[in-house]
This record gives structure tokens, sequence and C-alpha cells, in this order.
């Protein structure tokens, strides 16, 4: 079993990425387990996979929220992939999905992701994290907190520190 | 000035912190170059090209003179005893140990200083004019707006990781000194025909290697809304800007293939959601931010002080310093002075911990323990009594900082260049240098008049060659440093992107280009002209004939022709 964090602990869980093939086959979602099918795959088959609830839904970063829309909200789980930390569009990304489009399940973000950029993610709506397998996790979930303070409004948190200060 | 209280001392700290674990985990080998990379320039920290740079922070160029002092004792401890201030309000530390940056953060601390955003894929130091709340022809004091920005662009968890470096610049006054024209959004606050106060908000401009004008997305925004727009603008950016190719990632890049109005519209419609949401301003929070820069204890003076009258009267050394290096204030006996960091033969924009501590003192006696920091490398003394600028003068002069030289030729920008910089083509000081020394006569260049040259190192263009009047760019040609002139650059409200004249010369050609580009100035020059209007007038072609007489490559068309 793979370990994540999950709201500050350390869980075990497996959940694969289903990506779409390069021929643009979308790929066989298993019968049971928790899994992420890729946004277009969701939206093509949304009839047969929104009756199960253990299917989540993942974003590549040119992925827009605004497809999926007020939907989010029904789902239980939405992964976001950073193919490396320095590419900052999921970060817009969470957000959207949590303050626009009402999105309140598990919000994962899997891919390059370790200590530091663990307090952005957060504060964009992130509650899971898979940590690259290379890196410390029991460390790197101290990186959550590395920031207890912040000037912006931001997910968690929606008062800009202005407006409590 | 902005003081700190819990909650900015306690951001401060926790990254004071966070980098020191970073720095801990990067020399243990848990984080790799290319992990570490990202991390450190977040924090200012560059891997040069003898030892690290460590950039600091002087928000919108504001210091104190306790600041100034640390400063100074840094370069002392850490480094080689001297400090480099850069064209954007920072100030650069050329020689510390990577193992001590933790250290030096955290006595930069102590005195409410930081390195936090000065470099990387982020938004940078907010910049503003260096005359901010003194300056005869403001309209608005700026200052209030650019903490508000500074703190909201502080580790702003949704834009860290931009698809490049984002400069946001804001002026105040009628004569743009802060050159927001060229920064990623540029803002200019102004009042409306009911005197209420609002913003007009440029974006993509910048220099680098495709120098570009901002353009006007939003003539007038209310005060309360600056930050859900802001979010709207960055928010748009990060998620469109080209992140496939470093040299096209910068915003102006994607406002251009947008075309600025689509780009606007797309704001307009991001922005439709985030307006009047909790980032809206309070009335609160921006009465709060203009409380810390009210006007100082000044006194209640006349103005045309009769012992400084007689001073410029009885010694015409003190009447070209105070022609030069003395800006008119808009409280009556007062004047801004600006200490020149272009003393003929010093790289421009040092300073020694002796002068640092030397113009503390200064700071504290004239001018209410306060200094600035101008984008044209200099240091500024904002609220000096008329009746006591001869004394200034004096101990001025005394550490070097009263060259009359101020918006003169040898007033240079210059970046550190390849002396220092891992990213430069060419060295950019010894040529600031040869200048300073062809035009070292002080009469000759007073009667020049106002002439901007900068100078970069490499298309980074950090000495933003792109809008002096005449630019100097360093480059390489078969191994070999070269420079590439510009022509025509200016900034302000009418600012212009500088044209290449032609092939570019060696290092030891530089003194004479410029000399001839003088005196094709002079020849033509009508009474009093500025070299840029001169220059408008009789357009690049007598420039060109002359410095590449004997040399067909360069010269005008039509005569090479004829």
């Amino acid at each position: 079993m793979s370990r994540i964090i999950v709201d500050k602990a350390i869980v075990e869980c497996d959940a694969p990425i289903l990506r779409v093939g390069e021929d643009g086959s979308f790929p066989a979602v298993p019968a049971s387990g928790l899994v992420f099918v890729s946004l277009p795959q969701y939206l093509a088959q949304k009839a047969e996979l929104t009756a199960r609830g253990d299917v989540g839904v993942w974003f590549a970063p040119a992925d827009e929220p605004e497809v999926l829309g007020d939907e989010a909200a029904g789902l239980a789980y939405i992964a976001v992939e950073f193919p490396a930390f320095t590419d900052g569009r999921g970060f817009s990304i969470g957000r959207l999905l949590r303050e626009r489009y009402g999105f309140t399940g598990q919000l994962r973000a899997f891919g390059d992701v370790f200590k530091d950029t663990l307090n952005y993610l957060a504060r964009c709506g992130f509650n899971a994290f898979v940590v690259r397998a290379d890196k410390d996790i029991e460390d790197a979930v101290k990186g959550i907190d590395d920031f207890t303070e912040f000037y912006q409004s931001a997910v968690g948190q929606p008062q800009p520190l202005f407006r409590r200060r | 000035m902005y003081i700190y209280d819990e909650y900015d001392q306690k951001i401060v700290d926790q990254r004071v912190a966070q980098y020191r674990d970073q720095t801990r985990r990067y020399l243990a080998g848990e984080l790799t170059d290319d992990e570490f990379r990202p991390l450190r320039l977040q924090n200012g920290l560059y891997i040069q090209r003898h030892a690290p740079m460590l950039r600091v922070a002087i928000p919108y160029g504001n210091l104190t003179s306790r600041q100034v002092r640390k400063l100074a004792e840094l370069a002392a401890k850490y480094d080689k005893g001297y400090v480099h201030f850069t064209t954007r309000q920072n100030v650069q530390y050329n020689w510390p140990a990577l193992e001590n940056v933790p250290e030096m953060l955290a006595e930069l601390a102590s005195v409410q200083m930081h390195a936090i955003q000065t470099s990387g894929n982020c938004i940078r130091n907010t910049t503003s004019d260096q005359f901010a709340g003194v300056a005869y022809d403001e309209i608005v004091d700026p200052r209030p707006w650019c903490e508000i920005i500074r703190q909201w662009s502080t580790f702003h968890p949704e834009f860290a990781h931009l698809p490049r470096k984002f400069k946001i610049a804001v002026n105040g006054a009628k004569e743009d000194r802060a050159a927001i024209m060229v920064h990623d959004i540029g803002i200019t606050v102004k009042l409306n025909a009911a005197g209420q106060v609002g913003f007009e908000i440029y974006v993509g401009g910048g220099l680098g290697r495709t120098p570009m004008i901002g353009d006007l997305i939003k003539p007038w925004l209310e005060p309360e809304h600056l930050l859900t727009y802001l979010d709207a603008v960055l928010r748009v950016y990060n998620r469109y800007g080209r992140r496939d190719n470093k040299y096209k990632a910068r915003i102006k890049i994607l406002v251009k293939a947008m075309t600025p109005e689509a780009f606007a519209a797309k704001v307009e419609q991001e922005w439709a959601h985030l307006k009047s949401g909790p980032q809206t301003l309070t009335d609160e929070e921006i009465a709060r931010n203009h409380r810390f820069f009210t006007a100082p204890a000044y006194e209640t003076l006349q103005g045309d002080d009769p012992s400084f009258l007689a001073a410029i009267e009885a010694s015409p050394a003190f009447s070209r310093w105070v022609d030069r290096n003395v800006f008119a204030h808009k409280v009556p006996g007062y004047a801004a002075v600006t200490l020149s960091l272009k003393k003929h033969g010093v790289p421009p924009g040092d300073a020694t911990v002796e002068q640092l501590e030397a113009v503390a003192e200064l700071a504290d006696r004239f001018s209410f323990g306060e200094l600035r920091v101008s984008h044209g490398q200099n240091l500024i003394l904002a609220d000096v009594k008329e009746s006591e600028l001869f004394a200034l003068w004096e101990e001025a002069k005394r550490i070097g900082f009263a060259t009359p030289n101020i918006g003169l030729l040898t007033d240079l920008i210059c970046c550190p260049g390849g002396d220092f910089c891992s990213l430069a083509n060419a060295k950019s000081i010894p040529v600031a240098k040869a200048i300073q020394e062809r035009f070292d006569e002080l009469d000759y260049l007073f009667d020049l008049g106002e002439i901007d040259v900068n100078i970069s190192g490499c298309i980074n263009a950090c000495g933003h060659h792109h809008i002096g009047n005449i630019g100097i760019l360093g480059v390489d040609k078969n191994n070999a440093e070269f420079y590439q002139i510009t022509l025509g650059g200016r900034q302000g409200a009418d600012a212009q992107i500088g044209k290449v004249i032609g092939p570019s010369f060696a290092q030891e050609e530089m003194a004479d280009v410029m000399s001839k580009i003088i005196q094709v100035f002079v020849e033509n020059r009508e009474a009093d002209e500025r070299f840029i209007d001169t220059f408008d007038r009789i357009g690049a072609d007598p420039f060109k004939n002359k410095v590449y007489e004997g040399k067909p490559a360069g010269k005008a068309k039509k005569e090479v022709e004829a």
C-alpha cells in the first residue's frame, strides 16, 4: 500500500490514475476501488461513472474547471497533476473548484509533490497529497504548517488578514 | 514608513525558519540542485560566477537608518564590505556563503527586512517613485498602495509558481519616475474630477529580450477593488501564460498574443467573480496603511532660506550640486536630496560599509532617520531643510556621495554585469568606468545636460538599456565581449524603446563611441536642448554616420549608397 497525506494524517491509499491512451482511447475502469479518470473520460462516460461513489476525476494543468462547473459539487474526489512543482496552474484549479464550483470532497495533489509546496497547496484547497515516493512523507507533512498566518484570502481562511487584524 | 505588527513579523520569521530548513535539506542532499534552485530563488539567492548572490528587498525603496546600519553590519560580517543597489529598489550582497544565508535572513528579520520573492517566477518587490510623499508634482502618495500590494503579493498561495517573473510598479506623480510602462503591471494612482482616488492599470510592459511598453487595460479602478482586480490579472496570466518557452513566458507575450482588448475582456470576466469578494479592501485597511505614511514633524518655514541662497551665491560647486542633486519638495523650506552613488571610477550603485554607516548618520541628522533608494541606483534623503543643505553637502562630499551628476551622462544605470553575474554576456562596470573617466570634466558634463545612459551586461536588461537615451547592451560575439548601442529610448509617461544603431563595438572602443555620439549631439544642439530632444529632431542617421565613419557596415543607408 502507498502512503499519502490526507487531512494532515498519513494514511494508506492506492488509487490508480487512469490516463487517456495515446490513440485517444479511454482505459477500462476497474469494477471497484477508488480510481481517478481523466477529465475527458469523465465527461464522455459520466452517466455510468457517477453511479458509483468511488470514481474521482483528475485534472491536467491545462484542464479547465469551467468545463466541469457546478457538477464538481457532486463529486467526492478530484485530483490535480503537478508534472513539475514549478507549474503553478494547479493552484488556480484548486481555488476555482473550491471557491467557485462548490467542491467539498477530497482534493488531491499528485506528481512532483513534496514538502515545499504543501503550504501553498493546502491554502489553494488541497487536503490530500501524494508525496513523491523518494521523499520523506513524515517530514513533508510538516510543510503544511510552514506558515500559520497569511495575508490573503484563500481556501480554509477566506478572510484576508486585514479583515482579522 | 510601514512598521510591522506581530502578524507581519511572524510571517517573516516563519520564512526564515522555512528557508533554514530548506538550506539544511539541500546541504544534506535531501533536495537536489534542481529542486533547491526555484526555492532559493524565491528567496533572492542566486548562484553566481564567484559565489552566491543574495538580493534583499527594499519595499518601494523605503529604508530607515537602523535598517541601513544592519545592511552595513551584514556586509562586514558576511560579505566583502560593500553592497550593490539595483534598478529595482533591491540591495545585493555579492559574496555571501550559502550556509550563512539563513542567519543573514534572521538578522534582516530583526529589522523588518527580508529577501522574499526578490527573484524567481513570482511577484517581485513592488517599486515606486523615490520621491513618493514629498515630490512637488505628486498627485497621490503611492506608498500606502504599494504596501497594500506588498502584503497581498507576499506568499500569495496561488501565484507562487507563475510562468515567469512578475514586476509591479506604482506611480502617483505627474512625472513617472517609477518606469511603470515597462513593468508587467504598471499602476498610476490618480484623482478623478470629483477628487476621488483611483487607479489606471497597464499590463504587459517589460524589457528583456522583447522590450514592450505596457497597454492600458483599465482606465479607472476604484481603490477598494485593487486587490481583486490584481487577483484577476494574475489568475489569467497564471492559467494562460506560456510555460513551454521561458523566452515567451512573460505576461507581455500573452497580452500581445491575445491582443490587449481580449486580455482585458478575459480579466473582466474573471474579475466579475472576484469583485466585492473577501479580498475587497475595507475603508479601515486603506486608512490603516495611510497612517504609516503621514508627514514627519516638519517645521513651518518660509522657503528660500537666506543662508541657503547665500551659499549658492558664494559657492559655484555647491550651486552645481543643488542644480543636479536637489529636488523640489512639496513643503516650503524643505528639499529632497539625491546622494550620488555614481562617483566616477566606482561601480554604479555600490556602497561600502563605511559609506552606509555614514549615510545612516546623515539620515538621522538631516532627514528624520529615513532614506530612499531610487531605481536610478542612488540614495535619497527626502526631507532636508534648505538651511541644512550646505552642511549636508559638506558631509556627503566627505563620503564620496556628492558627485553633482544626477540625470547627467555619468549618472549611469548599470547592472553588475559579467564581473559578477553568471547570466551576463559581457562586463558592464568597466564600460561604465571608461565612460565616467572620459567625461570626468564636471563643467562639460553639466553643460551637456540630461542624458540617461543605461548599461546591461545581457539581454535580461537589468540595466534597463532599452529605455536609456543611450543604451548599451553587452553581447557575445564569437566568445568575445561586444557592446550594442541603442539610441532614443526614454522612460516616463512617453516611454519608448530605443533602436539599435548598428553593429556592436569592442570594449576598448566604447569611450570613443560615446565621445562621437556626444560630439554629434553638441554639433547639432540648439540652445539648451536635451540630448533626447536633439535626437528626436535630427534622427539617428547623423549619429550612425559619425560612429561608423570608415566602417561601411553600420552607416546610415543613404550615405552608404551615395
